[in-house]
């Protein structure tokens, strides 16, 4: 059996757990509907405004560079396993390529994407 | 004896089921798979909720208290007491929330940790699963939490639970990129993304001498990973009540609590394998069997990070943020150039 179907049994069975749980309190807790109960949290007072509006930009400005790096590290791994067997001219090459980050990490930096404003 | 006791009963259950005779090897193996996997659920339970109890021993001793002690002896049965009541409580879904994805989020907490523990090696031939992608499963894996973390807060439509969705995400995020950089060092010195592979390599050595930054690094990470303090800016009670997870009642926060905890096992462990040289035993002290080293270690880290929290306090969001992407980032990734040049050297040198 290829260890792959063993990932999708643990998959599966984690799913089960999870949902069993839930269930197994759906089954034997009181439900009391009551509008104030209903309400969501905010100290008490009526909530003012939706919730779900646009948010600050900042957020994205990070997840924008941690897309651009995780990428980065997909192409890392590879190089990293195969890094014993290798000549001195592979190491210079992703040292170049690791500096082409570098330097965008360097221009957000200065751009002042990694303020927290 | 004691060495092989699991190994033992597995092979001895694969023998056992061999020995009936009509059953196919797949299916065979499945059901050696599924005990398997019961034993590693039951083992991330009944650690998670030990772990809790820990937790509010060690804040109690910390804080001259007693903690608890009133629940069976010494007040060990305290959390199973507290899961039994939160899951006869009920689950009160609000009004304006996204029921589906409010229900999901629970539901689908505790996936990345099981699945994470399917991989780690627990002792001496004790992975349940033991792929040779290792490191690149467990880092996507493990990953995936911030999206339920992100579900849980963004379905209940309560602006504390948005704003602590949101930090989730930027937190996790953010200190994700030294976490999986600082993993290279090692990676590039084993050779192999096998999780025993590496820690077969530490038989001599382990990684922690040779590569001390990369585990300063991961480990600052891993606590920032799990939000915990001093990084717990995402739950910050005395900020936005409790994150992601205010309006979660009964199960629905019993799981996000458990996967928690969960959570902080699975970084210790893996701080563990990478680090700390798995289950090998230090000073040649072998007839201490494997899986009770593996344990000792899991458990010192575990207890670090439980003094983290009582010992520091919590950082600001824009000093958390600095630190991660001006600091950590940028030596995460001089560590990788420090290890490669310092490979050359090491090989030309010819020791």
């Amino acid at each position: 059996m290829s260890d792959w179907a063993g990932v999708f049994i643990f998959f599966t069975v984690a799913l089960v757990f999870g949902a069993g749980g839930i269930l197994t309190s759906f089954l034997i807790q009181p439900r009391r509907a009551n509008p104030v109960k209903m309400e969501e949290y905010e100290c008490g007072v009526p909530t003012i405004g939706p919730t779900w509006v646009q948010f600050r930009t900042s957020y994205f400005l990070y997840a924008l560079l941690f897309v651009i790096f995780d990428v980065e590290t997909i192409y890392l791994y590879p190089w990293a396993v195969r890094f014993n067997n290798m000549q001195i001219f592979t190491f210079i090459e992703m040292i170049i390529f690791i500096f082409i980050l570098i330097v965008g990490l360097w221009y957000a930096w200065k751009e002042g994407a990694l303020e927290w404003k | 004896m004691l060495e092989n006791l699991f190994v033992g009963t597995a092979d001895w259950l694969r023998s056992l089921l061999g020995g009936i005779g009509f059953l196919p090897t797949e299916i065979a193996e499945s059901i050696v798979l599924l005990v398997k996997l019961v034993a590693v659920l039951v083992f991330i339970l009944v650690n998670a909720l030990w772990l809790v109890y820990m937790e509010r021993k060690v804040a109690a001793f910390m804080q001259a208290r007693i903690g608890p002690n009133r629940v069976g002896p010494w007040g060990l049965l305290q959390t199973t007491c507290d899961i039994g009541k939160l899951i006869s409580k009920e689950i009160i879904i609000p009004k304006k929330a996204d029921k589906v994805v409010f229900l999901l989020a629970p539901v689908l907490i505790f996936l990345p940790p099981l699945m994470v523990f399917a991989v780690l090696p627990l002792g001496k031939n004790m992975a349940a699963l033991d792929l040779n992608i290792g490191v690149f499963y467990l880092l996507a894996i493990a990953s995936l939490s911030t999206l339920f973390f992100f579900m849980g807060g963004w379905a209940s439509n309560s602006k504390y639970s948005l704003l602590g969705a949101m930090r989730t995400v930027a937190q996790m995020v953010s200190y994700e990129l030294p976490l999986v950089l600082s993993l290279l060092g090692v990676i590039m010195i084993v050779g192999s993304l096998n999780l025993s592979d590496i820690i077969a390599a530490q038989e001599h050595t382990w990684l922690i001498f040779t590569q001390p930054i990369a585990f300063l690094i991961f480990f600052i990470a891993a606590v920032a990973e799990t939000n915990r303090c001093p990084f717990d800016l995402v739950e910050g009670e005395s900020e936005i009540i409790n994150g992601p997870y205010t309006e979660y009642g009964g199960m629905g926060f019993a799981m996000f609590f458990l996967a928690e905890y969960a959570n902080i096992m699975v970084v210790c462990a893996m701080a563990t394998i990478m680090f700390l040289g798995g289950w090998h035993a230090p000073f040649g002290l072998t007839f201490i069997p494997s899986w009770v080293w593996f344990f000792i270690k899991m458990y010192v880290l575990i207890f670090i990070v439980m003094q983290f929290r009582w010992t520091y306090p919590r950082i600001r969001i824009d000093q958390l943020m600095g630190f991660g992407w001006k600091v950590l980032v940028p030596l995460s990734l001089a560590n990788i150039f420090v290890t490669g040049i310092g490979m050359y050297i090491y090989r030309a040198i010819g020791w």
